[in-house]
């Protein structure tokens, strides 16, 4: 899933001061698993905003909504009817529902209310780790499950290198070497021949070296 | 036990501090209360192993939420007592409720009330 963190409360109240009326959008989805941008993290900004604008005297109304997905036009359009209530959205989603909410309602002014960090897992509660670029070309059967791409710190497809020390990369006693973990997996399960032959240069235009990407399926597309 | 403490208290009940989440403690901070306490059980003592804990870290977190806003972060408190112990908590009630009376009302209430008096006047008008 996306992983996303919230933003500073100084940084929203930065963001909205201006306004008078405000609406905070939260998601339902990624950012509700990692406790950024859900129903409960929209309820606790708008609270603590309310306070911030009360005390200081200042006229300022915060509503809350939650969307199931915010990348979503179905969802999105749930808005149209309050969308003009509000002089500006707050939007707790990741990077993609902010743009589409403002690529949606192109004369609100839509501001992010979470920093988007990565696509990861929930290691436990609490503690999320990035496990996937979104490279475009996954080469995950031939590294025992294991992303190069993600957790090299270097990105390497044939490693380990040198920084490599007891398992640990050298950025970080605390950051596994990626190609230590492809290496143990890969000799579990029997299958070190991944690991001797070497990995072909990878075309780079599947990911962002191709810019902006896009994926048009006609057998899908109604 | 006819233990004295400070009338101005509202107790919500709870089956566990751990049941306190943070939008609990704002709103009754927006609601214009002055200061707020959670009162746990003792650390080590939680019947449902780790509620306390959980609260303690949910009250940090919102003392911290307070400082951000120009709040003061005391108006916020975690108190660990087991249930047995009355005086205790009559004790904690008086020193929670001299430690806001320091403080002075909250910022929230005088708002409010200046806002409630400037729409009066606008609706006069």
């Amino acid at each position: 899933m996306i992983m996303a963190r919230p933003k500073p409360i100084e940084e929203i109240i930065d963001e909205i001061k201006d306004f008078n009326k405000v609406l905070i959008a939260g998601c339902d989805g990624c950012v509700t698993v990692c406790e950024a941008g859900g129903v409960k993290e929209v309820q606790v900004l708008a609270s603590a905003l309310r306070l911030y604008f009360t005390k200081e005297n200042k006229r300022m109304e915060i509503d809350e909504t939650s969307l199931t997905r915010q990348c979503d036009k179905d969802y999105l359009h749930e808005l149209l009817d309050k969308i003009d209530d509000y002089d500006a959205i707050v939007s707790l989603a990741c990077g993609a529902g902010v743009q589409f909410m403002a690529e949606m309602y192109r004369k609100k002014p839509i501001f992010p209310g979470v920093d988007t960090c990565f696509i990861g897992v929930t290691e436990e509660r609490g503690v999320w780790a990035e496990r996937c670029q979104a490279c475009g070309q996954c080469i995950l059967a031939s590294t025992g499950g294991i992303c190069p791409i993600s957790r090299c710190s270097k990105r390497m497809l044939n490693g380990p290198c040198g920084g490599s020390e007891k398992g640990k990369c050298e950025i970080s006693p605390d950051t596994d070497c990626g190609w230590h973990l492809i290496y143990e997996r890969l000799k579990e399960l029997g299958q070190l021949d991944f690991f001797a032959e070497p990995t072909d240069p990878k075309d780079w235009v599947s990911s962002r070296d191709g810019g902006p990407r896009k994926i048009v399926r006609e057998d899908v597309r109604l | 036990m006819r233990l004295r403490y400070p009338t101005n208290i509202k107790i919500i009940k709870v089956p566990c501090s751990g049941r306190v989440a943070i939008i609990h403690m704002l709103k009754a901070l927006e609601e214009g209360a002055d200061g707020v306490i959670v009162a746990g059980c003792l650390e080590g003592d939680c019947h449902y192993q780790s509620g306390n804990l959980r609260a303690k870290k949910r009250v940090i977190y919102v003392q911290e939420v307070l400082e951000k806003i120009g709040m003061e972060a005391e108006r916020v408190a975690m108190y660990n007592l087991s249930a047995g112990d009355g005086p205790r908590f009559a004790e904690i009630a008086r020193e929670m409720t001299e430690k806001v009376k320091e403080l002075g009302p909250s910022p929230i209430k005088n708002a409010k009330k200046l806002a409630s008096k400037k729409s009066k006047v606008e609706v006069a008008a």
